[in-house]
């Protein structure tokens, strides 16, 4: 810095002699807590990734190979993927300081969507897919819509929008299910993120690719995009990102879209783990995806976590779901633990933050 | 502001209008109260009331909670029947314990109360139930896998893929019953996990869809990967454990056995997908109660259970094409004809 400051202009030279060292935040108290409590709050997704690789390494412990095998983990990847995706959406909204009750809702009603449009109208399954993915872009037009320019409540839009979706779902579908076998024989390309790759006893979906690929690319986007700066200025204070020059309206109606796409995508993933077209798959996937969100460390207050958080916050309750069924626990332990943890992390989130208060 | 008003109250009296029958005769009405409109199972059971009630010149209102649970709005329904002046009820409950002071007020008005599919807690809370014998549709695709399998049933290695962690009657009675036609001793007969043969792999839940089908499947599959007997608690969760199954590799050598007779379910007993099913008759439980309002509204006469049990049985069948020596089975083709949904 101080090095392209001397080579600018002659009237820069009397800052040559000044302190180069520009402002930060510096940390003054050097006990091993509050160094700690500083690493945390520059990296909010490093509290999910501890909790996890700790996770991880107990049930390692307690269970060996049956747990501990490429076989197994990679079974968690593909048992999270769907609340993986939708849960990235969510992050989305949430970084803006809004909550989508929605997600799930239209996930489901994309792929009935694409099922239907595949098998009732006859349509190319390629233009039945894309049919699912604009009609899960347009409910989060109206979601954002709603709550950028009429300027009602996210949650009481996404509340609404929750009910009307599934109702629309179920009376469009009249909750008929669509084989898997059928889809197999005449639209496999509905089944397409089913697909596998194995590697060594991993097993990779063409769902959990997806998953990865989309949180990194949406990780990228949120830090080096002047949208995702957006993103979080919005969330964190939208008068002050009005005044700085951000369209607050347009991102929010965008951040929307993008998460009724993501939901969509994830209706589609949907297909390929179940295999058939069910109207009825889905129905906690809002809270699922919540849960994936506060426990990867996205503030709901918005802006401020991040969306690898998110994944890390999905795959712990994934290794605590598969984790305690191989220990033979009564499933409402899961239940429990995963209470627990959602009060745990934000607990976490409210500790961090007393280093910049 | 005054034009919607305007807009609103002509739209309200339109309302009424159509709400109001037209001929406001003497006519005996019956009310269906199911749990969901939505789900194929009461959509066929109101179909069957329509037709039954138009055959027999009675008058029928449906209603129906929002969602599955929703308690409320049953309520408000038995609530508008009685308000109605109907002669009988037919009522789906969610809510089978906390419903029976509802029924116990339109009992007191005069009126019969008969719950369909779900019995209320007590089960003579309502006058009479009508409904498929659970128990008994689990024992056969239990006695049905038993027999397959023959001599290796001694070696099964079992999976068992139940309804919900709150163990709701009709998800424990199918459960106990299949263990028990399996020939698998029950423990206590009202509960499912209590089991102690080495036989049973494990048992997990699956809201009775298809993702939670195969996310159970692969749960019990990661515990032992060599189960080759798979009970369900219906085929929406076949079809998903089918799918785990498919993703190892194993989908040809592990029997799938379910309960419910819908149509998807049907054709994928055709495929070789489930094994065999046991078939529930929603029609014939609607129909039948229909026509006991009829009888009650005419002489006062009150359905009577079947004999030996405290309930009305509708009947269940196993629908299968590969019969097993001793256990009665219908074909394929027969229960396609039979199917809802």
């Amino acid at each position: 810095m101080a090095d392209s400051i001397g080579k600018g202009q002659d009237f820069e030279a009397a800052l040559a002699h000044t302190p180069a060292q520009v402002a930060e935040f510096e940390d003054h108290t050097d006990s091993l807590i509050s160094r700690l409590q500083h690493a945390l709050h520059q990296t909010p997704s490093l509290v999910p990734l501890i909790v996890l690789l700790m996770s991880i390494l107990i049930f390692g412990l307690l269970l060996g190979s049956k747990f501990f095998s490429p076989f197994a983990l990679t079974l968690i990847l593909q048992q999270v993927q769907i609340v993986g995706i939708v849960a990235a959406a969510q992050s989305l909204v949430i970084l803006t300081a809004g909550i989508d009750l929605s997600v799930g809702a239209i996930m489901v009603l994309s792929s009935v969507v694409m099922g239907q449009f595949a098998f009732r109208y006859g349509l190319p399954p390629g233009i039945a897919v894309f049919c699912g993915l604009v009609c899960g872009t347009l409910c989060g037009f109206i979601n954002g819509f709603l709550v950028a320019r009429v300027k009602l409540p996210p949650f009481i839009v996404t509340l609404g929008m929750w009910q009307i979706v599934l109702a629309t779902n179920f009376l469009y579908s009249a909750n008929e299910t669509i084989r898997a076998q059928d889809i197999e024989a005449q639209a496999p390309l509905l089944q397409f993120f089913g697909n596998k790759i194995n590697i060594g006893g991993a097993i990779f979906t063409f769902g959990v690719i997806f998953m990865i690929l989309l949180v990194l690319v949406l990780a990228y986007v949120l830090r080096h995009t002047a949208w995702g700066r957006h993103v979080y200025a919005v969330g964190d204070d939208p008068e002050a990102a009005e005044l700085s020059g951000v369209n607050v309206k347009r991102t929010l109606i965008s951040v929307y879209m993008l998460s009724g796409l993501i939901c969509a995508f994830a209706g589609w993933a949907l297909i390929g783990r179940i295999g058939s077209v069910s109207p009825t798959s889905g129905q906690l996937a809002n809270i699922e995806s919540i849960t994936a969100v506060v426990i990867g460390g996205i503030s709901l207050f918005g802006g401020r976590g991040s969306v690898l958080g998110t994944l890390f916050g999905a795959l712990i309750v994934g290794v605590f779901t598969l984790g305690l069924r191989l220990l033979g626990a009564d499933a409402q332990w899961t239940y429990l633990l995963i209470g627990v943890l959602i009060i745990a992390a934000v607990a976490v989130d409210q500790w961090i933050r007393k280093v910049s208060a | 502001m005054k034009k919607h008003l305007l807009a609103a109250s002509a739209a309200l009296a339109l309302a009424a209008a159509f709400a109001v029958p037209a001929s406001a005769q003497d006519n005996t009405i019956a009310c269906l109260i199911t749990k969901t409109d939505t789900n194929p199972f009461f959509v066929k059971m109101k179909e069957g009331a329509a037709a039954k009630a138009e055959e027999l010149g009675i008058e029928l209102k449906s209603f129906a909670g929002k969602i599955d649970g929703d308690h409320e709005t049953q309520v408000q329904a038995i609530e508008t029947c009685i308000a109605d002046g109907a002669k009988g009820i037919l009522l789906t409950a969610s809510d089978t314990s906390s419903i029976v002071s509802s029924v116990q007020q339109a009992r007191d008005a005069g009126m019969l109360v008969i719950a369909l599919d779900t019995p209320l807690d007590p089960i003579d809370a309502a006058d009479a139930t009508f409904a498929t014998d659970n128990f008994k549709a689990g024992e056969l695709i239990g006695q049905w896998a038993a027999a397959t399998l023959g001599d290796e049933a001694a070696n099964a290695k079992i999976a068992m893929l139940d309804l919900a962690v709150s163990q709701p009657t009709v998800g424990v009675l199918r459960d106990q019953g299949f263990l028990q036609g399996f020939g698998i001793d029950l423990g206590d007969p009202n509960k499912w996990g209590d089991e102690t043969d080495p036989r049973i792999v494990g048992h997990d839940v699956t809201s009775g869809n298809e993702e939670g089908g195969r996310k159970a499947m692969e749960n019990l599959l990661a515990t032992d990967p060599m189960i080759n007997v798979v009970y369900t608690i219906n085929e929406p969760a076949a079809a998903g454990a089918y799918e785990a199954l498919k993703a190892i590799g194993r989908e040809n050598d592990v029997l799938i056995v379910s309960v419910d007779g819908g149509c998807p379910g049907v054709r994928n007993v055709a495929e070789g997908i489930i094994g065999a099913t046991s078939q529930q008759y929603p029609l014939l439980m609607a129909s039948k109660g229909i026509e006991a309002i009829a009888q009650f509204a005419k002489d006062g006469t009150k359905p009577q259970p079947t004999e030996g049990k405290d309930f009305f049985d509708t009947g269940v069948a196993l629908v299968t094409d590969k019969p097993a020596d001793g256990v009665p089975s219908i074909s394929v083709k027969e229960g396609m004809d039979l199917c809802w949904g």
